[in-house]
């Protein structure tokens, strides 16, 4: 035991020793949640846009009004004619406008079909889309509205010279997905740089020829690189429910094991690549080049995963931040327990398995 | 220049026509010799001659494929765990994490192998002022001049009274006079009855030793005490012995 004490010991010594590994792991989290928090969401706020109301009537002035209350717009100038929009786009400023035709309320009223149209600056084709359906949502509200009980008799088209983006994300979708990103870098790069230090400065070899057994050896790196990942993971989840104002509707201790078992899945993928490598720098390029590529492209929250061919689909399958992305938008966003998630749970806990059998067997191959 | 062990009673390592294969390869071929309690035995060859992978086998990292060999009374096939607490081991690379203080690094080798919180306490007073550290016992190893670094591994390494002191090229890179200290180090350890087993490829450090053997291509070509093995081969140094039972060597170091 006293020998495993100043084993997590040295080990939390070296941690806190190297400034590029205390950057890694916590500089990291940090930069990367607040890039994908703020910089990269693509919810818009403040946009200017124009109004042309042919229809001056009631239905259209609520309408406007609504716009005007949501954060995401700013209605710069009610214009008069199609020319004058046109103009408007071309200054450069304004994304969107909303055209409102003549006898627009009558139309809803009596013939219960009205239309709107909305033109968008589709020179940035997201903005563009993502702005679109703000407008959509505004005039269903209103919609809805008019007709509080039982199917709407009224129906107002929004006709729209863009095609809806289905899959309108924010900061609630970003989080899990850079959560996964984070551990996953972070747990295997620690892990296995770690190891490979100390193959590459010959304090491996000392510590072998020590009465401490390896695997100990190989346990002790990684519980330092364990609690630590659990604090990053709380830095995390607090920098996204406070500054990113991500719901938090699960049991945070549902969470803090799931996470757990995805940073056992990490440490065990660091060990492997410890095993195959004797230089640091290899390590890294490694441990970086095989987790943020994958991990970007097939955990699901940068590009949705239903969009890929069935080959891309599949091999989404064996990344473990897929499972987890899943989990923790369930327990976060859904308020889901045990019961709705066990499949996933019971997929990581198997990957977490076999990767720890896997870099054991490897490990004890090597020392022979 | 170097004296015989007091006692050449009792043997600590003994081989037997120990040999380790690696596929075709027969890396280490049949040595065969023992070695005596507090003994400096010097273990020389030129690179890839086959002295890491027997000293690997004598540490307990690696299993032999033939032969036989006991390192303080304990089996290298079976008895591992109990040669490796008998054991102290500091390797050509050097040893000791830079980016902990002389303190932490004595506390950490001790810790694990099991010396109490009394024992690290007074070793590790009586080691700082027998290297005279005592202004740098707070400062990182790495910023240590690298005889000093040396001095202390070697120190570590037997900071928990092995039987034996594997040393494997411990002097690289260092001054003669530095080394010179370094061996200072080696001789009170000798006379306190640790048994040394040093390679090395500096031909001066290699007068230092009790006895020497040498290696060639896998197996043990000479092997009695300086002066002897200087008669025999009617040389002038251990320069000349090292040059003439090389040059036949037919693997070439890597």
């Amino acid at each position: 035991m006293k020998q495993f004490i100043s084993f997590v010991r040295k080990e939390f010594y070296h941690v806190f020793r190297d400034s590029k590994t205390l950057l890694m792991l916590f500089g990291l989290p940090i930069v990367l949640i607040t890039l994908f928090g703020f910089a990269l969401t693509n919810e818009i706020k403040n946009s200017k846009i124009v109004v042309c109301d042919y229809a001056k009537d009631d239905a259209s002035q609520r309408i406007i009004d609504k716009i005007q209350t949501t954060e995401n717009f700013q209605i710069e100038k009610a214009l008069m004619s199609h020319r004058q929009i046109e103009e408007a786009f071309k200054s450069g400023i304004i994304k969107l406008a909303v055209i409102f035709p003549a006898n627009f309320n009558n139309d809803l009223l009596h013939t219960n079909q009205a239309q709107v149209q909305v033109i968008a600056d589709a020179s940035d084709p997201n903005t563009a889309s993502t702005l679109t359906s703000y407008i959509n949502n505004i005039v269903q509200d209103y919609q809805n509205e008019i007709s509080p009980s039982g199917p709407a008799p009224y129906q107002i088209t929004t006709e729209t010279r863009m095609i809806y983006n289905p899959a309108l994300k924010g900061a609630t979708n970003f989080v899990p997905g850079v959560m996964a990103l984070i551990l996953m870098l972070v747990c295997v790069l620690m892990t296995s740089v770690s190891i490979v230090r100390e193959k590459e400065k010959g304090t491996m070899e000392v510590l072998l020829v020590s009465p401490f057994s390896p695997f100990l050896v190989i346990v002790t790196k990684a519980i330092p690189y364990f609690l630590l990942s659990l604090i990053n993971l709380t830095v995390i989840l607090l920098m996204s429910v406070f500054f990113l104002e991500m719901p938090f509707n699960g049991s945070v201790l549902l969470l803090y094991l799931e996470s757990s078992i995805l940073i056992i899945t990490c440490l065990a993928l660091g060990l492997l690549i410890s095993n195959s490598t004797d230089s640091q720098q290899s390590a890294m390029l490694i441990s970086l080049m095989g987790m943020l590529i994958p991990v970007m492209m097939f955990t699901g929250f940068l590009f949705p995963l239903e969009n890929m061919p069935m080959v891309l689909q599949w091999i989404a399958n064996i990344i473990p931040s897929k499972w987890y992305y899943i989990i923790v938008k369930s327990i976060m966003i859904k308020g889901l327990g045990i019961a709705s998630i066990w499949k996933e749970t019971l997929i990581l806990t198997g990957m977490a398995i076999f990767l720890l059998i896997v870099s054991f067997k490897r490990f004890k191959i090597r020392l022979a | 220049m170097a004296t015989g062990p007091s006692n050449m009673g009792e043997v600590v390592i003994k081989t037997d026509k120990l040999t380790k294969r690696f596929g075709d390869f027969i890396a280490t071929n049949e040595i065969t010799f023992d070695v005596y309690k507090g003994e400096i035995f010097g273990f020389l060859g030129a690179n890839g001659a086959g002295k890491t992978t027997a000293m690997r086998m004598l540490c307990g990292l690696s299993t032999p494929s033939s032969g036989s060999a006991t390192i303080a009374g304990f089996d290298v096939y079976k008895e591992t765990e109990s040669i490796k607490k008998n054991i102290g081991y500091m390797s050509q690379k050097f040893s000791l994490y830079e980016d902990l203080t002389v303190i932490e690094n004595i506390t950490f080798f001790g810790g694990i192998y099991g010396l109490s919180d009394k024992q690290l306490k007074e070793k590790t007073e009586q080691l700082i002022e027998q290297l005279g550290m005592k202004s740098e016992a707070k400062k990182l190893v790495g910023s240590l001049p690298l005889g000093w670094k040396q001095k202390l591994s070697f120190s570590v390494a037997i900071l928990h009274e092995p039987k034996i002191v594997f040393l494997d090229e411990p002097t690289g890179g260092v001054d003669p006079v530095t080394r010179r200290q370094f061996w200072d180090l080696i001789y009170d350890a000798s006379a306190r009855g640790i048994t040394i087993f040093v390679t090395t490829h500096y031909m001066d450090e290699a007068e230092y030793c009790n006895r020497l053997s040498m290696m060639v291509d896998g197996v043990i070509k000479a092997l009695d005490t300086p002066t002897n093995l200087k008669k025999q081969f009617s040389a002038d140094s251990m320069d000349q012995v090292f040059f003439e039972l090389a040059r036949g060597a037919k693997r070439k170091g890597d």
